[in-house]
């Protein structure tokens, strides 16, 4: 029987290779957990998908499942969440009068917990005049027009502090965006983008985020892309990132030239990518690795 | 930056002689000093260097930061409170300013 230990160990190398690799994938996405912030305040982490938005994915996963227990843990518990600092930031701008009219946004707004619930799960939105507008452009049409004061950066501090706070008042809430009517347009210029394949290493947003969903990009774990979790708390860098700056990294990632913070392209894929998340819980303000 | 804010977090209750998680995390960039800005220059190092904790005038914790240490830090120790008192915490920046923190502790 001696002949037969080359070949058991042979497969016992290959059974080794094979449970490497699918330890890899065994993480991604953990459906056993459970987002529950300070033990209060149950996310929706899962929602049915459907023929229409996302007809190719089996079911709409948050990025959080995919993400270690260590950076889990982190958001669910408030003190340890360091995107709240931001929140609180934001919570003294709302209170800060600015600009020549002398004006503060809770002037008008009043209490944000009443005023704001809900913005956030329906962002990006048409405006009046019929163009699709992210939190940030409503931000800053109220600066420029109604408070006499000076837009904000579109990923600077006080914007990305002051979207975390509005993002909390919608916090748990599920993502419910428009896509029909005025926004019908908007919505498939973004859907157009996210099938088009940019850059040198000619990839679309769907390549990673709906045909390799699970698998390994380098170190990371690749979700599914969902943004109901922006803003978000980026560990590698330290600080708030808001949903266009995502684009803009995962874009470049493709060595494309990107689009604008802010641009038109931007906002039509913010509203493609927020309604392929439909039905999942506003996690604003995250933490990711 | 904006107000550099100490946020402290003790157990609601405890027992004397019981050993309770402390929990705290303050704003802070922790400028490394080995980064440099659009123009090339170093940016100069500006961490919070030291962290202590003291209950009742006794130190519990008297920590050395160094530069790697991240943005925001956040600090968990345990700690045994023999009896009521009070916790004071300090952190000391390197532009010399000190950002102070009590809190109150009752034991039952």
């Amino acid at each position: 029987m001696q002949h037969l230990k080359p070949a058991r160990s042979l497969a016992l190398a290959s059974a080794c290779v094979a449970a490497l690799w699918s330890g890899a994938a065994l993480a991604d996405p953990d459906l056993t957990a459970d987002l529950v912030i300070d033990g209060e305040l149950h996310i929706v982490t899962r929602a049915p998908s459907d023929d229409i938005i996302t007809p190719n994915l089996p079911e709409r996963y948050s990025g959080w499942l995919f993400r270690s227990e260590d950076t889990r843990a982190m958001e669910m518990d408030d003190f340890e969440n360091p995107a709240m600092i931001a929140v609180e930031a934001g919570a003294d701008l709302w209170t800060t009068v600015d600009g020549t009219a002398g004006q503060s946004c809770q002037d008008c707004h009043g209490d944000a917990e009443e005023s704001m619930r809900g913005v956030r799960a329906m962002m990006p939105h048409v405006n009046e005049d019929g163009v699709l507008w992210s939190m940030e452009n409503y931000v800053n049409n109220c600066r420029t027009e109604r408070m006499g004061a000076e837009a904000w950066r579109w990923s600077g501090d006080e914007m990305t502090s002051m979207t975390s706070f509005l993002s909390l008042q919608s916090r748990g809430m599920p993502v419910a965006v428009q896509i029909d009517g005025p926004a019908a347009p908007y919505w498939e210029q973004g859907r157009e983008m996210y099938y088009t394949r940019y850059g040198q290493l000619e990839l679309s947003c769907a390549n990673c985020h709906e045909d390799s969903t699970g698998q390994m990009i380098r170190a990371d774990h690749l979700s599914q892309g969902q943004i109901s979790g922006f803003p978000t708390y980026r560990l590698k860098n330290a600080g708030i990132v808001s949903i266009h700056n995502r684009f803009r990294g995962c874009i470049r990632d493709t060595r494309a030239e990107t689009f604008a913070e802010g641009s038109d392209e931007f906002r039509a894929l913010e509203l493609y990518v927020a309604s392929r998340g439909m039905g999942l819980g506003i996690e604003g303000v995250s933490v990711r690795p | 930056m904006t107000d550099v804010r100490p946020r402290i977090r003790l157990p609601r209750s405890a027992s004397a002689g019981d050993s309770i998680t402390v929990k705290t995390l303050i704003n802070h960039d922790m400028e490394t000093g080995q980064r440099r800005n659009s123009a090339g220059e170093t940016i100069p190092r500006e961490i919070i260097h030291r962290f202590t904790c003291e209950f009742n005038g006794v130190m519990v914790i008297d920590v050395a930061m160094e530069p790697a240490i991240s943005a925001n830090p956040y600090m968990e120790f345990e700690a045994v409170v023999p009896e009521s008192g009070e916790f004071v915490f300090t952190w000391y920046d390197d532009n010399g300013e000190v950002y102070t923190a009590t809190e109150a502790f009752e034991v039952s």
